[in-house]
């Protein structure tokens, strides 16, 4: 699972709908791989003023990935005046679209509930009480 | 012809060998890729969007969202949601570029408010009005569907769900549920009244305005929340007509796009490409 999609998931849990500490979820043992993909600067300049840059700042520590720049960066930060990618954009496209998490769990911060992922995918199935 | 949602829940028909048939199945590709192909030009995305697939199963629709060339607004980036490990085991042999989850859409959509700028969905959610167990109710797994996947959706955004409904009920249970989650809906009827007809959910999350989607569209039944009266789509240019070509290419030029020259060619069917 891409760490771009790990930025937008949260707690399926009806209980953990309104608690704040239900996103983001949490790696745990967690197994990265790396794919790699052509490079979409508009969906990452789309993408951009929807990302929790502090859940991207959390996780990329809790993964001990590069850290990154204190304040979301800029659209023109991505391209220079000649229309090339900046180092930003690629550094974000690397984190975002080609980093992802292989195996492992995924912990909720109010439930303590954890899912599990394997082969890339995440099981959100629910058990029939907890829904 | 039995319908399979009759017969067993999703997770268990779409066993191994059945999910294997299924996206082997160069002629089941093919429709699956047509009315996928149709969602899109509902959708009418300008730019790399980031998509919510329901029911993904192989990937056979999400793929088709990968491929949109540039020129179109394309490639967009998706995310399958699907309850059959197996169909999701065939779609990881495939090396499809979205990202999965193993999820059953009937408890809920776990993404925070606001992410996605679309959503589509084909030949999946008729499934909901089947409950398996006693502690749940068709309604009841609408109801989740609709209200998380409403909320997962950016106002303006837009959602297409191609589905089977068995009978007038099963159509109108649903499109009741996604207008009380608050979405403006509408059907679209292709091929009506064949044995081909396919349905067309077309949702709209506020701002974004459903009549202006699917008005002028042969066959479509405009469900307006607010008003509480449905309109009869008048026929003026059928989307994928000629005569709708011609004008999306005209507009498109004033837009300062380039567009292919019209030829005798433009407008007819062309085979699916694989
Ligand atoms: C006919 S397949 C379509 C798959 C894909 N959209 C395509 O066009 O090829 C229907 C899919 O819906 C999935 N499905 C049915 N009920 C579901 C549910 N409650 N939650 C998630 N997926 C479901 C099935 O597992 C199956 O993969
Ligand atoms: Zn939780």
């Amino acid at each position: 699972m891409k760490l771009l999609t790990l930025n937008f998931l949260t707690c399926a849990i009806k209980t953990c709908k309104s608690n704040p500490a239900s996103f983001p979820l949490h790696p745990k043992d967690a197994e990265l791989e790396q794919i790699e993909i052509d490079m979409n600067p508009i969906f990452i300049r789309n993408i951009l003023p929807r990302l929790d840059w502090v859940a991207l700042k959390t996780l990329s520590s809790e993964l001990g990935l590069a850290s990154l720049p204190e304040d979301v960066p800029t659209e023109e930060e991505l391209m220079g005046e000649d229309g090339e990618a900046t180092q930003t954009l690629k550094d974000l496209h690397v984190l975002l679209m080609e980093t992802g998490i292989a195996s492992g769990r995924l912990c909720c911060g109010a439930c303590g509930h954890e899912y599990a992922v394997k082969e890339g995918i995440a099981n959100f199935l629910l058990p029939s009480h907890l829904v | 012809m039995s319908r399979p949602e009759d017969i067993l829940p999703p997770d268990l028909f779409y066993n191994d060998v059945e999910s294997r048939k299924y996206t082997t199945s160069s002629r089941i590709k093919g429709i699956q890729a047509d009315m996928t192909n149709r969602a899109l030009e509902l959708l009418d995305l300008e730019e790399p969007s980031f998509i919510l697939d329901i029911g993904c199963g192989s990937g056979l629709s999400g793929e088709i969202l990968t491929d949109v060339p540039e020129d179109e607004g394309g490639p967009h980036t998706w995310v399958g949601m699907d309850i059959s490990s197996s169909m999701l085991a065939q779609a990881l042999e495939r090396d499809v570029e979205g990202d999965m989850l193993l999820a059953d859409i009937g408890q809920g959509i776990p993404f925070r408010a606001g992410t996605f700028d679309a959503a589509i969905s084909i030949s999946a959610i008729q499934w909901l009005c089947n409950a398996e167990t006693a502690d749940v109710s068709p309604e009841g797994r609408l109801k989740r569907f609709f209200d998380g996947l409403y909320a997962s959706l950016k106002r303006g955004g837009k959602a297409v769900c191609q589905f089977y409904p068995k009978n007038p009920q099963q159509r109108s249970m649903i499109s009741n549920a996604a207008i009380k989650a608050g979405f403006g809906a509408g059907i679209l009827e292709d091929d009506p009244e064949t044995k081909n007809v396919k349905y067309y959910l077309v949702l709209s999350v506020g701002g974004g305005d459903v009549t202006g989607a699917v008005n002028g569209m042969e066959g479509v039944d405009v469900y307006d929340a607010r008003r509480k009266e449905r309109k009869r789509g008048k026929e003026v240019n059928k989307k994928g007509s000629k005569n709708w070509i011609l004008k999306k290419k005209a507009q498109m030029e004033a837009k300062g796009k380039v567009v292919k020259q019209n030829s005798k060619y433009t407008g007819r069917r062309r085979r699916t490409a694989f």
